[in-house]
């Protein structure tokens, strides 16, 4: 154990062909317990003055076993360690999880539940990025939005509240559809929501858009390519903002996306500022498709025919769906038992954070922060 | 009163010597129950024998074809294999095929995301691990798996030259299973610390073993777990 909190990794770096001044290369940590790195996250800097020549991540400090606690859980218990993962984004995990088993068992959620279903995980990834847009702008030095979406996300929360009794693992979904019937006036608040936010994202934008600070901060820094995001398994509002149109809501839509009409925004330059205009935009398509589907949700039932005991047959399955960070895939494997016999999680977090190397090199250290926030991860889902 | 709410007190010891009796009472109840218990399996075998015809009923892996699967069967003849279960396509393929073959899938077929790699233990085959690559492509629009069997000690070549997001993902499979991947530039712990012992994600790891282990070395007792 010691060797880890000792080690500076092997890092295999190049030196500058002419060092800063005559300073020597400087390791030096970030973290684990810094304010920027959103959680417990432990990066090790090789430094030549302010310019980063590498880094190192060190995770698994939020390393709670969630695939091998699956295995001891049947399906049903399991669904809620889901919301734990990436916690500021409970619902889609659920939706994640609920469909691959639906998938295993063969059975498909009524229309009504899927109506349910895709307001509600709209809604989170309104919730999830704003909660992004918060802190990633206070990590750079912008405070005021921070109280601004933490405003607006607190209506979010209030739905889900109103609708399974909990802000944040939420445990909204069940396998076959959801438990809960909205509640009386749901599409109204929606409505609501839908009525009060849409102003609020332009003030987000008036805010830091046009900001000097916010564009010398965010232009031209983390900078990724398409291939190489692609190389790296990087999904997501990252992905997308490096020119790759690509959603998983529309390459391989699940639930009832292919219904809803929405565009999928993309950048230009990779860098972090388009990924906070590719962000921006989402939410404001989220918008429009909670609009088209709480107008359109109809009446029936909202659980399939699921029996009281899940039992999969023998086999195998991969669902992945779009999550506010990137894909999350399941990947679970049945011996037609009522436990799962291995549950694995593709977490987009995980993926993403990898490419923080590649961003970040030859960055200055402030921009390290700048790039840790535009990934947008959530460290209970790096870890698990 | 002091005295009155002491006496209650000692009464409870009592209890407590009483209770070993009643525990003592207790094990020939449980000892009774195993017969029970021997008796169950006979009527609970039987039942599987009226269900088995009933599993066809169940979705089966059916033969994959495409023009992508006759090249490459083609190709490597039974060392690849190709299905398709509920709709999902997956490649089986020999150990010795692999880096070749993700190569090929990459280069030739276009699968340039390598969505994730993993693992699944199964105990009691020979070749106990299952090494899952899962592929999709962006051009094609479409996802498939990879899957190879190995054995307990043996290597995979690693992947990381093809796709870089294999490196993470390699150290993960090989912080959860011990699966050694040959060629992986920095292959460490990732999840764990590195002084962790065994390989969780392994059937044989309990979940209580590291728990019992750990209070044992650290605080010198049972742990009562």
């Amino acid at each position: 154990m010691n060797d880890r909190e000792n080690a500076v990794s092997n890092l295999d770096l190049e030196t500058p062909e002419k060092p800063y001044l005559d300073s020597n290369e400087l390791i030096i940590n970030m973290g684990p317990q810094h304010p920027a790195t959103h959680g417990v996250l432990r990066v090790i800097l090789k430094l030549d003055g302010e310019k980063v020549l590498g880094t190192e991540c060190v995770i698994g400090y939020l390393h709670r076993g969630v695939e091998k606690i699956a295995e001891n859980r049947t399906y049903t218990m399991f669904n809620p360690y889901v919301d734990r993962m990436d916690y500021v984004a409970a619902v889609s995990n659920g939706l994640g999880y609920c469909q691959a088993v639906e998938k295993l068992l063969n059975v498909e959620a009524p229309p009504r539940a899927n109506y349910i279903r895709v307001i509600l995980t709209e809604l989170n990834r309104i919730a999830s990025h704003q909660l992004w847009l918060g802190t990633h702008a206070l990590d750079i030095g912008a405070m005021t939005p921070l109280f601004y979406t933490f405003r607006d996300r607190e209506e979010i929360l209030k739905i889900f509240e109103k609708y399974c009794g909990a802000r944040l693992t939420t445990h909204a979904f069940r396998i076959g559809g959801c438990q809960y019937e909205t509640y009386a006036g749901f599409e109204k608040d929606v409505k609501n929501f839908l009525t009060f936010v849409a102003p609020k994202i332009g003030e987000y934008e008036e805010l830091l858009t046009t900001n000097r600070i916010w564009l010398e901060r965010t232009k031209n820094v983390g900078v990724i390519s398409g291939p190489d995001a692609i190389a790296l398994g990087v999904t997501g509002p990252v992905l997308r903002a490096s020119g790759v149109k690509w959603d998983i809501r529309k390459a391989q839509p699940y639930a009832n996306y292919s219904q809803f009409d929405f565009e999928i925004p993309t950048g230009k330059n990779g860098d972090t500022y388009d990924r906070y205009l590719v962000r921006m935009e989402e939410m404001r398509q989220s918008l429009r498709i909670i609009e088209q589907a709480v107008n359109g949700i109809p009446e029936g039932p909202i659980m399939a025919k699921v029996p009281k005991v899940i039992k999969p047959a023998v086999g195998e399955i991969y669902h992945s769906i779009e999550a506010p960070k990137g894909e999350l895939g399941y990947f679970i494997v049945s011996d037609g038992s009522t436990q799962p016999y291995r549950v694995r999680v593709r977490p987009p977090s995980f993926v993403n954070l990898q490419a923080l190397d590649v961003m970040v090199r030859g960055m200055l250290v402030a921009d390290v922060v700048a790039v840790i926030g535009t990934l947008d991860i959530v460290l209970g889902e790096v870890d698990r | 009163m002091a005295e009155e709410t002491k006496s209650p007190v000692p009464p409870p010891p009592p209890d407590g010597e009483k209770k070993p009796v009643t525990e003592s009472v207790a094990p020939p109840a449980q000892a009774a129950a195993p017969p029970a218990a021997q008796k169950m399996p006979t009527p609970a075998a039987a039942p599987p024998k009226p269900a088995a015809p009933a599993k066809p009923a169940g979705p089966v892996p059916v033969p994959w074809s495409s023009p992508m699967v006759e090249k490459y069967r083609h190709q490597y003849g039974s060392g690849l294999e190709a299905h398709s279960y509920l709709g999902q396509n997956y490649f089986t393929v020999d150990r010795l095929l692999i880096p070749d073959f993700l190569k090929l899938l990459r280069d030739d077929e276009q699968f340039d995301y390598c969505v994730d790699i993993t693992s699944v233990h199964y105990p009691k085959r020979e070749k106990q691990f299952d090494v899952i690559w899962i592929l999709y492509s962006f051009a094609r629009n479409e996802r498939i798996r990879v899957k190879t069997q190995i054995a307990d000690g043996e290597g995979v070549p690693s992947a990381v030259s093809i796709w870089a997001t294999a490196n993470w993902l390699e150290r993960e499979v090989y912080d959860m299973f011990g699966i050694k991947f040959d060629g992986h530039p920095d292959l460490k712990r990732i999840l764990l610390p590195d002084g962790w012992k065994g390989f969780p994600l392994r059937k044989d790891y309990g979940i209580l073993q590291q728990d019992q282990e750990w209070v044992k070395i650290n605080l010198g007792i049972e742990s009562g777990q």
